[in-house]
């Protein structure tokens, strides 16, 4: 059972000498992400949802929408709170309670990247500019955990997004009425995220959960369909050099063409 | 608030700066009298203050690691610190940016040396004017080396971000609210080692290279700060100590 974040360090060995040879432990290459699997519209009651799988990383996000207030800094615009929990049922190393430092990051890596991309046009959530606008609250929750959570978490996400429906709503004045036909949410992009770990000199792709034991570093990109960066996290208590940093944002460009074939299309949007 | 022109027709920053320049920056060593290690940081509007404490015993006990020293890290905005009065509770950027605070200095620190005992690292933003994290990086590295805590480098940090479609350097908060991106990158110079790296708004591959030779640039320039403030403190303590003698 992994109880604690430690591996046989006859393990950590074979991986390294592996590695070396350009091989993993689990038979894929160096730039091999592990099978993926997206289910959407898995939770009838939520306006958007989609299990994913990575190899045996299992997440699922939700989608559900709400009537609020802007920020006061942004009145013509809606809202989109993304949350992260990773809880016991992933792992025995996740413990109850409120979101820690890891639940934290992955939330807030996973809205800069999606923010940033424009992926989800605020603007088009505003109803009532400064008074009344769409909430959209991205849940996403951590089932299985198997390393790479951050990607999983994402594309979870971002799937959900797409294939969210709202209720269209007439708006009288002040008084808002919510129609019953219901219609995609505004979505602009699919960014992807890639999270490349390094292990000695080597940069892998999709890290499983032995190889994030003993990775020195991570760094993931999202990135947008016109190929442009929309967030950056640098994790773990290692180094990159600025050499290790480009070859990474380039793998990481070349992967996440082929992880957007699975993604759902682009809603179209009246 | 309407999104204000941050370039002058002359072509430079609001500020006055050109696109590759830093805000002034000041850095004291030793400044706190309880601390094994302290500094204090002024970067353009920007005032950190940092103490280290530690290799010290750790509570509690258990979270103590059999080969190597436990850094902590705590990053902290005074309420009083930005324009709006912030909440003391730590907030999920708070707690984020720890995390990814500690994941920067962590690898300049030789923790073997210490096994199962903690090191402590309090930032506190006393004023913020964009790039916080940076300098905490930035001060807190040097508290480190003011603790007497072998280091394999200083780390040094500043930002790179987009305004009006151009990359400038060292982001104040004006730009960081109005830019088109911001990209803080942390790095242990003399090793070519990238420490933190961080970015959001929208990078074209280009624009993301061009970014990271630019923070180096900066990178540099600040290390350079860092190195002189070490020195500064350390000259005038050997002096203190040469005056004892005689």
């Amino acid at each position: 059972m992994r109880s604690e974040k430690i591996i046989p360090t006859i393990k950590r060995k074979s991986i390294e000498a592996m590695l070396k040879r350009g091989e993993r432990l689990d038979g894929r290459k160096l730039d091999q992400v592990r099978e993926i699997s997206i289910e959407t519209n898995f939770i009838e009651k939520a306006e958007g949802s989609a299990l994913v799988r990575i190899g045996k990383t299992m997440v699922v996000a939700g989608v559900k929408l709400s009537l609020g207030s802007p920020f006061p800094d942004a009145p013509d615009k809606g809202v989109i709170i993304v949350n992260t929990e990773l809880i016991p049922i992933a792992s025995p190393v996740f413990e109850p309670g409120p979101p820690g430092e890891e639940d934290v990051e992955i939330a807030r890596v996973v809205d800069r990247g999606i923010r940033s991309s424009n992926a989800l046009d605020l603007s088009k959530l505003s109803i009532i500019p400064g008074k009344r606008c769409w909430i959209v609250y991205v849940d996403i929750y951590a089932l299985n955990h198997d390393g790479n959570l951050m990607d999983a978490c994402a594309l979870a996400a971002v799937s959900a997004l797409l294939t969210a429906k709202k209720k269209r709503v007439s708006v009288e004045g002040d008084s808002i009425k919510i129609v019953e036909e219901e219609e995609p949410l505004p979505m602009k992009d699919r960014p992807v995220f890639i999270t490349i770990g390094k292990i000695g000199d080597n940069l892998i792709v999709d890290p499983n959960y032995e190889e994030e034991l003993i990775m020195d570093s991570r760094i993931t990109f999202a990135i947008t369909e016109d190929g442009k960066i929309s967030a950056i996290q640098k994790g773990e208590a290692g180094y990159l050099t600025c050499e290790e940093v480009i070859n990474a944002s380039e793998l990481a460009f070349r992967i996440s063409k082929e992880i957007r074939k699975l993604l759902p299309a682009l809603p179209k949007v009246s | 608030m309407e999104k204000p022109s941050l370039l002058t027709p002359e072509g430079l920053r609001l500020d006055g700066r050109k696109f590759d320049e830093l805000r002034p920056l000041k850095i004291e060593v030793g400044i706190l009298d309880n601390a094994d290690g302290s500094a204090y940081l002024e970067q353009g509007g920007n005032k950190v203050i940092v103490a280290v404490y530690g290799p010290r015993e750790l509570h509690p006990k258990h979270l103590s690691l059999p080969n190597r020293a436990l850094i902590r890290t705590r990053y902290h905005m005074t309420p009083f610190s930005v324009e709006e009065r912030k909440n003391p509770a730590p907030s999920r950027r708070e707690i984020e940016l720890s995390k990814v605070i500690r994941e920067a200095l962590e690898p300049s620190i030789f923790v073997n040396e210490y096994p199962r005992t903690a090191i402590d690292i309090f930032i506190e933003v006393l004023q913020a004017d964009g790039g916080t994290r940076c300098a905490s990086i930035t001060a807190a590295s040097v508290a480190l080396a003011d603790a007497g805590i072998p280091l394999r480098d200083l780390v040094a940090a500043v930002a790179v971000g987009k305004v009006e479609g151009r990359l400038v350097l060292d982001l104040n908060h004006l730009e960081d609210q109005y830019g088109e991106g911001d990209m803080p990158v942390a790095m242990m110079p003399v090793l070519n080692a990238v420490t933190l790296l961080q970015a959001d708004g929208l990078f074209t591959p280009r624009e993301f290279k061009e970014g990271l030779e630019l923070a180096k640039k900066g990178i540099m320039e600040v290390y350079k700060v860092q190195r002189e403030a070490l020195r500064k403190r350390y000259a005038r303590l050997i002096k203190g100590a040469r005056s004892l003698e005689e």
